[in-house]
């Protein structure tokens, strides 16, 4: 969890209370005993020894007062995080208190009362705002290959008249005319007219997006047919273009109705029209309502979630989208409904696939920067920041994050970054201790004056770049190749570190990955070693061939060595702990692991001889 | 009987060969006593060299006089043959039939098998009974070694020496083996030297329903408990199912006879139960169309990780009274060959840093499966393709494969071996040029003069260059009990069983290997780290020798 003790002042009248802690998942199923803290930004709870556990108010997803039992009033707080706590309050007036009280602290009505607004990470001005410039999408846009013969930076969106959703520099085809694009942007949803998302500079075709055309069951744009005959023509390698309608059938049908819908081949030329259905957010929301999967059903109980399935649809789109530009070199526009959601996660995921610089830890923020930021995937909402509407709420974000863990299961060394720097970017997508989620589009970060009042999270993560680093990276044959995904359904698997991040019972003991990650650092700094070590010793033996000839300067070199040996000594103590640290054996005790399905079963058995204590198997004889 | 009258065309040419992930082959198919070879007469291509023991059944086609003929493999592998001429399909397809289904054991390929490499130690001799007892003697004064079942005679599924306490003499076993079922008296399985505890097996009590007791058999158990302590016995079988073993002579100890056990009631299923859920789950994952979640919904009717979770928790449980509770513990099913080995064998897994070791897991399945009486010919007899459901086929022994692995996954670091080891010795089970796995118990073996006329498969694995094949490069000897997790978001599908033919693994063994070159070389740096430290300190004294005059 990330935390910063120092900027969280207490409240004056900071609750606090003797509680019992019931983490269901934690080290030992024994309820800890704990003083409870309420701050302006976080819950504190500190056990009785002296062990910390920060929550951001921002992460709670909800605070359930459940009936009063003999030891106290349990109180269930679940968390955006995917962490589950358990409180017990002696007294149920308290927990009524604190339940209030985290229910407004949890739940803020405007923008300026969110975490990021009062965060202070000590940096002065000009460090916040080169912070903010780290991740520049011009610069982007001139690694892609664009602007170029073909495609061009348009002004038209430059004061977000045209789509306030959009960002402001938006890069179209050279010979579409700012009334083609005007008159495009009328006919689609909420304006988002076809613009460039990825330019693929060898094959020369294009990644566009756009939203749904207002087609209804038979109206037409002239300009819009003539805007994406543009961007087929603005492909020398292939005048078809393929349009990827994200939809199901039925539901982009059931559009129709309501005078949208999706484009007819009839009236567009030299297209190939797809739907490759992917569920609205209203569906996944209501997964990710049932993700408290219980122990004994587990598989159908994820079946039944259905979120493997959205996770494959999302996946196979990405891949028919990435084949269209690799195998085809035809350009591709996709769209959803308004095309800020599945469009975003099959832009990105599609580019992810074909362009490895994507795969490395800055290209992974410039791809979240382009095709979710700054095309207007609505955060806030999504990620419910503010207390709003809660049918806006929904996981696309973490679904396509979901998808990324995917593909570095089957491609282990394509990617520079490991699992960790997944979970913390999804910790932050609701902590709102940073600027860049912060807001449904860029017109409205504008406003909130975010680069001003607010710090960005990319720095941060850059500086702790070590901790994020995938050991295994940099295999030729997979870092530069288009990846071509396997999605036979035994490949999508249960993402138990995402989902489970706080059950550390649940995790292997041992993890190969951080063993790896170390020994990796700790060869740097062998290689290091070894490097002083042979100086020291060539040093010394040319004084040594010297020394046969002036003894005075032997005496002089003396001093150092001393401070030589010292050095060397903690260079060698600093080592061995390495190791050690690494070993240790979590599971050593059989408390820390969840048996109470036996102790049940013990119980079951003889109810007369076993007793069933904190879930963990306790015979009483 | 010739081989050569089983054997109706030995060779045909232009046979295509079809493997997933594999370009075809093109080569000639030849059909030998105990192989089939295809073989593309070319450098650079390998060659397919299979057992017909390892088959498990047969499909053929015909398009045209294009014959075809699918194999499914005992290890899961699907391959399929393109044979021109129906004729030579036909005759090819019922060869393979007959010889992957001989029935004298005197025939298989073991008995005939040459060993090409030079056997530095016979594998035959490494595990005997005595060693293993010497490991343990030091810390034990009230056990000893029994020979009561020198001839077979008082349990045919024992091996001749067993370890029984001290206080019990030859004739007092006698007497309890005709209280328990199939002569396996109780017996001791592992000893805790932490504490002292023991674990045993044994088959069960023949109480019947007249509640027939056997003053031996009480005084045989209670001699493993110290003054005033208490014992468990785990019966892996549910209440009702060993309530119901009475009716049939068999039962389960009675409270008032052994007041001072305490009988936990488990479920590990048996038999065909296993076996079916081995077929579904096979099954399921060789169906590359299926969506999401029907594979879902079928890996989990397949029950295999339910299974999975029964048997590890079962063993938890033993460990636990064990390690924490600090009792002795008697283990046992029905016969006491299946469900009561594998409990007994993942305790020991869990407990005894020794087991995790190479030479351990094979001193352990040397033990507690082969010389215990794990009926291997018969519990391997087929795999997940066979037709013929015969009630002693099941996966027991693959079980507990999985479930090793499973402990191997969540702490990768505390096993000298990896998972190929374990894929190995799966497929040694069931179709293999060795003799170990041959027969059903000692008596068996020691009939068919195995160790004269066979080779043992340790003697082959514990072969440097075998070992290093077969050796975690992660390995840090850790002499702590470890406890896996039996939550169900903490187990998984083996995919390197399961999966192992329907996915390409190339992405995974390169950064497998990848891994492996890191650790290599942090061992390689440290050893030059030390050396350089070790000049420089020596340059240090000579420069101190040096200065001192």
């Amino acid at each position: 969890m990330f935390m910063h003790i120092d900027t969280t002042p207490l409240l004056p009248d900071s609750l606090s209370y003797l509680l019992k802690l019931l983490d269901r998942f934690s080290t030992s199923n024994k309820s800890l005993t704990g003083t409870l803290y309420l701050t302006a930004t976080h819950l504190l709870f500190i056990d009785a020894h002296q062990k910390e556990t920060w929550i951001l108010h921002h992460h709670i997803a909800s605070v359930e007062k459940l009936a009063l039992t003999t030891s106290g009033c349990p109180l269930v707080i679940q968390c955006k995080n995917f962490r589950t706590v358990h409180f017990i309050v002696p007294r149920e007036r308290d927990c009524h208190d604190i339940y209030n009280s985290l229910l407004q602290l949890s739940k803020q009505a405007k923008y300026e009362d969110l975490y990021a607004f009062s965060y202070n990470p000590k940096q002065n001005d000009a460090e916040r705002l080169r912070g903010w410039e780290l991740i520049d999408l011009a610069e982007e846009y001139k690694r892609m290959g664009v602007p170029n013969s073909n495609w061009q930076l348009s002004d038209a969106n430059r004061d977000y008249k045209i789509c306030e959703t959009y960002p402001r520099e938006l890069y179209v085809p050279r010979i579409a005319s700012k009334p083609i694009i005007v008159g495009s942007s009328k006919f689609r949803s909420k304006g988002r007219f076809p613009v460039l998302s990825y330019y693929h500079q060898s094959k020369e075709a294009a990644i566009c997006r756009c939203s749904q055309p207002l087609s209804g069951f038979s109206a037409r744009c002239l300009e819009d047919e003539h805007l994406l005959q543009a961007i087929s023509k603005a492909n020398p390698a292939n005048r078809y273009m393929y349009v990827m309608d994200t939809r199901p059938r039925l539901n982009a049908m059931a559009n129709r109705a309501a005078g949208k819908g999706y484009e007819n081949e009839d009236n567009y030329s030299n297209i190939r029209f797809q739907f490759v259905g992917i569920e609205n957010i209203h569906v996944m929301r209501s997964i990710n309502g049932t993700k408290g999967l219980s122990v004994n059903d587990f598989y159908s109980g994820l079946e039944s979630s259905g979120w493997l399935r959205h996770i494959k649809a999302v996946m196979d789109a990405a891949i028919f989208l990435a084949k269209a530009i690799e195998a085809e070199s035809a350009s591709v526009l996709v769209h959803c409904s308004d095309g800020w959601d599945r469009t975003s996660q099959v832009c990105s995921l599609g580019s992810l696939l074909l362009d490895p610089y994507y795969r490395t830890i800055r290209g992974f923020m410039v791809l979240i920067e382009k095709d979710w930021i700054s095309f207007g995937h609505k955060f806030s909402e999504r990620c419910g920041h503010l207390d709003g509407d809660p049918k806006e709420v929904s996981p696309v974000f973490t679904q396509f994050l979901e998808c990324v863990w995917h593909l570095t299961e089957q491609f282990p060394q394509a990617f520079e970054f490991n699992e960790a720097f997944l979970l913390q970017i999804h910790e932050h997508i609701h902590s709102c201790q940073f600027g860049n989620f912060i807001g449904n589009c860029q017109k409205e970060r504008e406003e909130l004056k975010l680069k001003e009042k607010t710090y960005s999270l990319w720095p941060f993560l850059l500086d702790d770049q070590k901790k994020y680093l995938n050991p295994l990276y940099g295999s030729q044959s997979q870092k530069s190749a288009v990846l071509e995904p396997n999605t036979v359904s035994f490949n999508f698997k249960f993402w138990r570190n995402m989902y489970h991040q706080f059950d550390r019972t649940l995790h292997p003991r041992q993890s190969v990955f951080n063993i790896i990650m170390n020994m990796n650092e700790q060869n740097k700094q062998l290689e290091k070693d070894i490097k002083d070590l042979e100086s020291q010793i060539k040093q010394r033996k040319n004084k040594q061939t010297d020394g046969i000839l002036s003894k005075e300067l032997l005496n002089s070199v003396r001093p150092e060595s001393p401070a030589l040996k010292a050095t060397l000594s903690l260079k060698e103590q600093a080592l061995l702990p390495v190791n050690d640290v690494l070993r240790t054996i979590e599971g050593s005790s059989p408390a820390d692991n969840r048996y109470s399905e036996y102790a049940d079963e013990f119980s079951k058995a003889e109810p007369a001889v076993v007793s069933l204590e904190y879930g963990v198997a306790r015979m009483t004889c | 009987m010739e081989f050569a009258e089983l054997i109706k065309t030995p060779r045909v040419d232009n046979v295509v060969l079809h493997r997933p992930f594999y370009p075809p082959v093109e080569g000639t198919l030849c059909l030998t006593g105990h192989h089939l070879i295809l073989s593309s007469r070319q450098d650079n291509t390998e060659e397919l060299w299979l057992l017909h023991s390892n088959i498990d059944a047969i499909d053929k086609r015909f398009v045209g006089p294009l014959g075809t003929i699918i194999i499914k493999c005992k290890d899961f592998r699907i391959i399929q043959l393109d044979i021109p001429g129906m004729e030579e399909c036909l005759n090819i397809a019922s060869s393979i039939e007959a010889l992957s289904t001989l029935d004298s054991i005197t025939l298989m390929y073991p008995f005939f098998y040459r060993p090409m490499f030079e056997v530095i130690e016979d594998g035959w001799h490494s595990f005997l009974p005595e060693q293993e007892f010497e490991l343990y003697s030091s810390a034990i004064s009230e056990w000893r070694l029994s020979y009561v079942n020198k001839e077979f005679a008082v349990c045919p599924s024992y091996p001749p020496a067993v370890i029984v306490p001290k206080a019990v003499d030859d004739e007092a076993l006698r007497k309890v083996a005709t209280f328990r079922h199939g002569g396996r008296f109780p017996v001791l399985s592992y000893y805790h030297k932490k504490n002292g505890m023991v674990i045993m097996r044994s088959g069960q009590p023949l109480t019947g329903t007249n509640g027939r007791r056997c003053k031996e058999d009480e005084k045989l158990i209670n001699a493993t408990l110290r003054a005033g302590k208490r014992g468990y016995i785990i019966d892996t079988r549910p209440l009702n199912v060993a309530q119901q073993a009475r009716a049939k002579g068999g039962g389960f100890e009675q409270e008032a006879h052994y007041p001072q056990w305490r009988r936990i009631h488990k479920s590990i299923e048996r038999y065909h139960i296993l076996q079916e859920s081995l077929i579904k789950l096979v099954e399921s994952c060789n169906d590359q169309t299926q969506n999401m979640d029907r594979w879902l919904s079928k890996l989990e009717a397949s029950n295999w990780l339910t299974h999975i979770k029964e048997i590890l928790t079962t063993a938890c449980l033993a460990a636990q009274c064990l390690d924490r509770e600090g009792a002795s513990i008697l283990v046992h099913g029905t016969e006491g060959t299946d469900s009561t080995l594998q409990v007994t064998s993942l305790a020991q897994i869990i407990l005894e840093p020794r087991s995790r070791t190479i030479r351990g897991f094979e001193a352990l399945i040397e033990r507690e499966w082969l010389q215990a009486g794990h009926p291997f010919q018969q519990r391997c007899a087929q795999s997940a393709y066979c037709n013929s459901k015969q009630k002693w086929e099941a996966p027991v022994f693959l079980l507990f494969l999985d479930c090793v692995w499973q402990i191997l996954r969540q702490f990768p670091c505390s096993f000298e071996f990896n998972e190929n080891f374990l894929i190995m010795l799966f497929e040694h089970a069931y179709a293999s040029q060795f003799g170990t796995f041959l027969g059903n118990n000692e008596s068996e073996r020691c009939k068919l003069k195995l160790q004269q006329k066979t080779m043992s498969l340790w003697s082959w694995v514990n072969r440097p260059s075998e070992l290093s094949k077969f050796t975690n490069p992660l390995f840090e000897a850790n002499n702590l009990v470890i406890w896996p997790s039996v939550a169900p978001q903490s187990l998984q599908l083996w995919e390197g069983i399961f999966l192992r033919w329907n996915r390409s693994s190339k992405y995974l063994d390169e950064a497998y290997e990848e891994m492996v070159n890191i650790i290599e070389y942090n061992k390689e740096l440290q050893a030059k780290v030390n050396l350089l430290r070790r000049q420089l300190a020596e340059l240090e004294t000579e420069d101190g020798v040096q200065e001192s005059p």
